[in-house]
């Protein structure tokens, strides 16, 4: 099936099998393998990323549901060679321990301060509790996003 | 995982989508957003040859105040349930059940109708709506008909909705100041609950329901009736798992589940009762 998806700013025209997940699409059609799969089965967060600045995981959805979308991952924050705030703060406090589920903790972080600029240390356990870190790295994650917040 | 090769149609109306499922027949299937059934096709425990996607369907996606009840579009998502005003002021057990469900991510995509139709029981909103006394509106071939929340689960993932019927829309009667308590145990962040309680109460009115206490939701009769006869909380907590037949399974033995369920609607009637 034809789909035009707009990824991080480029409208692409591919032709999918139906049944190609977005984090195939993103990874294996456009070579952006800063997504990650995870667990592949929804629960870990590791391949998050926007659709219409949204974070959705990205291993639960399919390409034509993509379709006409805008999808930003994690290549797509730098702008200019500057990181993302969220980037940065993450660099700052140390959020990352492997780095494995950073793109998806990332981007989620993002989504989450869209909908709750001034979170509480609570709110921020809370709204990533669909990202998974198996290093257990929470507690720098949290200090991140909240840095984030306030850096705003 | 990649789900098997299936076919995949897109419908602009409920008519639409109606005709087109009609058309493929038993293999084909609605996809909504997607949360439930696609992790079911990734594990080839479902295997439809067609989906008909109609989460693009924009006059699905509502939530309208309807004097006695809320109207709610089958397409609309969790994350707009969740953070309705409309449903905060009228519905505000439903707008929390909302926010219990998955995570963010999953509430982005994910939809009520969806859910409901899915018909598992241990998901959040069938019990929850089931415990407000919800009618479902479904559309097919040959026009509407509402089914009572109390008829609608038939059993495990199984509804009353015909193959080419489609849930359209939520009608929950407005809460009217009841209170209310949602409870979920489980033992991981964004799981499915072992046990969860849906229970709201005005005077000695209740409705409570029971999330993943059989192959469906349950509703705990038992309870509103002791409730109704001047029972205190924790006596009428005590007949939880009156109507349930739970099944025991990695998480919880069959017997736990009934220990969880007296506690859960304790605690969930004494916040219902504050």
């Amino acid at each position: 099936m034809k789909v035009s998806i707009t990824v991080n700013g480029t409208t692409h025209e591919s032709d999918v099998e139906p049944r190609t997940l977005l984090v195939q699409y993103v990874r294996e059609t456009l070579g952006l393998t800063g997504t990650n799969i995870g667990c592949d089965t929804s629960s870990c967060g590791a391949c998050s990323l926007h659709v219409d600045g949204e974070s959705v995981k990205s291993c639960t959805l399919l390409a034509v549901q993509a379709d006409g979308c805008n999808v930003t991952t994690i290549e797509g924050l730098a702008q200019n060679g500057e990181m993302h705030p969220m980037q940065k703060a993450f660099m700052e406090n140390h959020g990352l321990q492997c780095g494995y589920c950073t793109p998806g903790m990332v981007m989620a972080s993002i989504s989450l301060l869209k909908e709750n600029p001034n979170p509480t240390e609570d709110d921020v356990r809370i709204g990533l509790e669909g990202n998974l870190c198996r290093c257990t790295g929470y507690h720098n994650i949290v200090k991140s996003v909240l840095a984030a917040a306030k850096a705003q | 995982m990649i789900p098997a090769p299936f076919d995949y149609k897109r419908a602009s109306s409920a008519a639409e989508a109606i005709a087109l499922v009609g058309e493929y027949g038993d293999d084909a299937k609605f996809l909504a957003g997607g949360h439930s059934l696609l992790p079911l096709m990734k594990l080839r425990l479902a295997q439809p040859s067609v989906l008909v996607d109609i989460a693009r369907i924009k006059d699905l996606s509502y939530i309208r105040d309807e004097g006695n009840h809320i109207a709610i579009g089958a397409m609309t998502r969790h994350m707009d349930v969740e953070k309705s005003p409309i449903v905060l002021q009228h519905l505000p057990l439903l707008a929390n059940a909302a926010s219990h469900v998955g995570d963010p991510q999953v509430r982005h995509r994910g939809t009520i109708g969806g859910s409901i139709a899915h018909a598992d029981s241990a998901s959040d909103l069938p019990a929850t709506t089931l415990a407000l006394g919800a009618t479902y509106v479904a559309q097919g071939p040959n026009g509407t008909r509402e089914i009572p929340a109390s008829e609608f689960f038939k059993g495990f993932l199984e509804s009353a909705l015909a193959p080419d019927e489609m849930l359209t829309e939520i009608r929950v009667p407005k809460m009217n100041g009841a209170t209310w308590g949602f409870q979920k145990f489980n033992r991981r962040a964004q799981d499915w609950a072992i046990v969860g309680v849906a229970a709201w109460k005005r005077g000695t009115e209740s409705g409570v329901a029971l999330v993943n206490m059989g192959s469906v939701p349950v509703l705990a009769t038992s309870v509103s009736k002791a409730i109704a006869s001047g029972a205190s909380i924790p006596e009428a907590a005590e007949l939880a798992a009156a109507e349930a037949e739970p099944q025991s399974d990695l998480n919880a033995s069959a017997e736990y589940r009934v220990h969880l369920a007296k506690v859960l609607v304790r605690r969930a009637l004494e916040s219902a009762n504050a």
